[in-house]
């Protein structure tokens, strides 16, 4: 067994192999422009991109016109959003998203705000998912979309998508899916869940970084998008730039393994999880899963061992790469959002570490993380004056806690 | 984020973790921080009520390495001191001897004011015990 173990398969993917075998040509021999018109090299991209299309258009059910390549999921979500917003002005001004959005979608909606739009922010339940009476009570006439992502990068939790594809066509509302973290995971079909644009990236399954795509839906109804990047037209005038060829290629060949081995794949990283969960729960007491355990990505475990610093935890499993909702390991410094609004308390926050399960990790590598996992838990408790406290019965709760 | 070797030694082999009886008269116990701040140290101090020399220290802390390693060494630098020069114990030192990034002044500064708390509590109860020794202040 190798390490470091890369565990951290939400944040990123490792390039499978065989995508960039596949890859490889478009860099150097199949150079052309996809959009020259005129010569070969200009016929062989496109091509080339056009299978891609077609594959990454197979994995979601949907057809090679209705995809748009961009740069990523940030830039899909972005395009959405703004491009809808843009294109619907006359009809309305209201969006409805969720808290536990990836920042692509909620900061892009903080920027819509201050451009005139509405947004209403739903709450999550405890479990992490949102409350269809609450998104129904949301829909006014003014609203022309609805933006809820497939399954949340943090805890995993998968929203019922088909329930709110429903409400959305019943209400003549647009549905907009954030599916990065869903794509190539779980089935996901844009007719039968009902979405209108779908926004997915390479480099969470198994693909480039820096190339994904927008899918935007052209029957039942039309969606129409304004374009946000002005130049030459690419895209039906969606998003102009030149194509990424040899990350298109790449990102269509990797939903083409997924497409491939998505059932089998899912049931080896479950087993995975299980294991993984089973043993530390059976291990340890007080660890919490944050999150509905029953709708949840099969490789995603995000547990909370309480009186334990995330960091710190991280710290002592330095071979090991994986994430936590801590305060301390985030850029501003504040616990995560997507836990805080679980409304589980800061505290559980601070305590939380996510495991994302790959394609390329192993059983064994499993069962050393889960030893590790503990081992470290163990010694940071030891030290801990909260488990101290509450081992001797007190309620944590209940302290009138120095703040700083 | 990389730490420096003095945080990750403190963090491996932490110093003096344990607990004092915090009921004794010769034990002053602070306890800083919250948890859903994500750190709370607990420091304590046994003095010997003679010469108020601090003749050992405990540390147990609930935080990222850099708050274990700035309690740790806390504990280290308490030891054999008087509770006046206890006092004297800065936050700056600490980020000076674990050379902590500024995102980890914070630590520097919860374990200033551990030392501060836990020897405040040592002197109260000092002051309950002996009320006629109370200096006016
Ligand atoms: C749910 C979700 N949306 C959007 C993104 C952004 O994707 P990209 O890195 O391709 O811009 C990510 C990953 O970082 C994500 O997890």
């Amino acid at each position: 067994m190798k390490l470091p173990i890369y565990m951290d398969n939400h944040a990123t993917t490792p390039m499978d192999p065989r995508v960039f075998d596949v890859m490889k040509p478009y860099f150097t021999e199949v150079f052309g422009n996809a959009a020259s018109r005129n010569h070969s090299f200009g016929w062989e991209a496109e091509e080339a991109t056009e299978k891609a299309r077609k594959q990454i258009a197979d994995l979601i059910g949907a057809t090679p016109k209705e995809i748009v390549f961009t740069s990523g999921a940030t830039e899909s979500n972005n395009l959405a959003l703004k491009g809808i917003s843009e294109m619907y002005a006359e009809r309305g001004n209201h969006i409805i998203t969720q808290v536990t959005e990836h920042k692509a979608v909620l900061d892009t909606c903080k920027r819509l705000e201050k451009e005139g739009v509405r947004v209403t922010y739903l709450p999550v339940k405890q479990d992490g998912l949102i409350d269809l009476d609450q998104l129904r009570e949301a829909i006014t006439d003014k609203t022309i979309l609805i933006s809820i992502m497939y399954a949340n990068n943090e805890i995993g939790v998968v929203q019922p998508m088909q329930d709110i594809g429903k409400i959305a066509k019943e209400k003549g509302v647009l549905f907009h899916s954030d599916a990065v973290q869903a794509v190539g995971k779980i089935p996901v079909n844009v007719m039968a869940d009902g979405i209108d644009l779908l926004s997915l990236t390479g480099h969470k399954l198994y693909g480039p970084k820096g190339c994904g795509a927008l899918y935007v839906r052209r029957r039942n109804p039309r969606v129409q998008i304004t374009a946000q990047m002005d130049g030459g037209g690419h895209e039906r005038g969606m998003r102009s730039g030149t194509l990424n060829v040899p990350g298109i290629v790449g990102l269509g060949a990797a939903c083409e393994i997924a497409k491939r081995e998505m059932a089998e794949e899912s049931k080896r990283l479950s087993f995975l999880r299980d294991k993984l969960k089973n043993k530390l729960m059976t291990e340890l007491d007080e660890v919490y899963i944050n999150g509905s355990m029953e709708h949840r990505l099969p490789h995603n475990l995000n547990i909370s061992f309480a009186y334990v610093e995330g960091e710190s935890l991280l710290m002592g499993i330095n071979d090991i790469a994986v994430s936590s909702g801590s305060a301390c390991t985030s850029a501003t410094l504040e616990p995560s959002y997507v836990l805080k609004a679980l409304g589980a308390g800061d505290d559980l926050a601070h305590s939380s570490i996510r495991f994302g399960i790959g394609r390329f990790n192993t059983e064994p590598e499993v069962d050393y993380v889960s030893n590790k996992v503990i081992d470290v838990v163990r010694k940071l408790r030891e030290l801990s004056p909260l488990y101290e406290m509450a081992k001797e019965g007190v309620d944590l709760s209940k302290v009138v806690w120095a703040a700083h | 984020m990389a730490y420096s070797d003095k945080v990750l030694d403190h963090y491996k082999n932490p110093r003096n973790v344990g607990s004092l009886d915090k009921s004794s008269p010769d034990v002053g116990t602070g306890m800083v921080g919250a948890p859903e701040c994500g750190d709370v140290m607990k420091l304590q101090v046994k003095v010997n009520p003679e010469t108020g020399v601090i003749e050992d220290a405990k540390f147990k802390t609930f935080g990222c390495g850099s708050a274990i390693a700035s309690s740790s060494l806390a504990t280290e630098w308490l030891k054999g001191r008087t509770v006046d020069q206890a006092l004297h114990i800065k936050n700056t030192d600490i980020v000076n001897e674990l050379s902590l990034p500024p995102v980890k002044i914070h630590c520097s500064v919860l374990a200033e004011d551990a030392i501060k708390a836990a020897i405040g509590d040592y002197k109260n109860k000092r002051n309950a015990a002996k009320p006629e020794a109370v200096a006016v202040s």
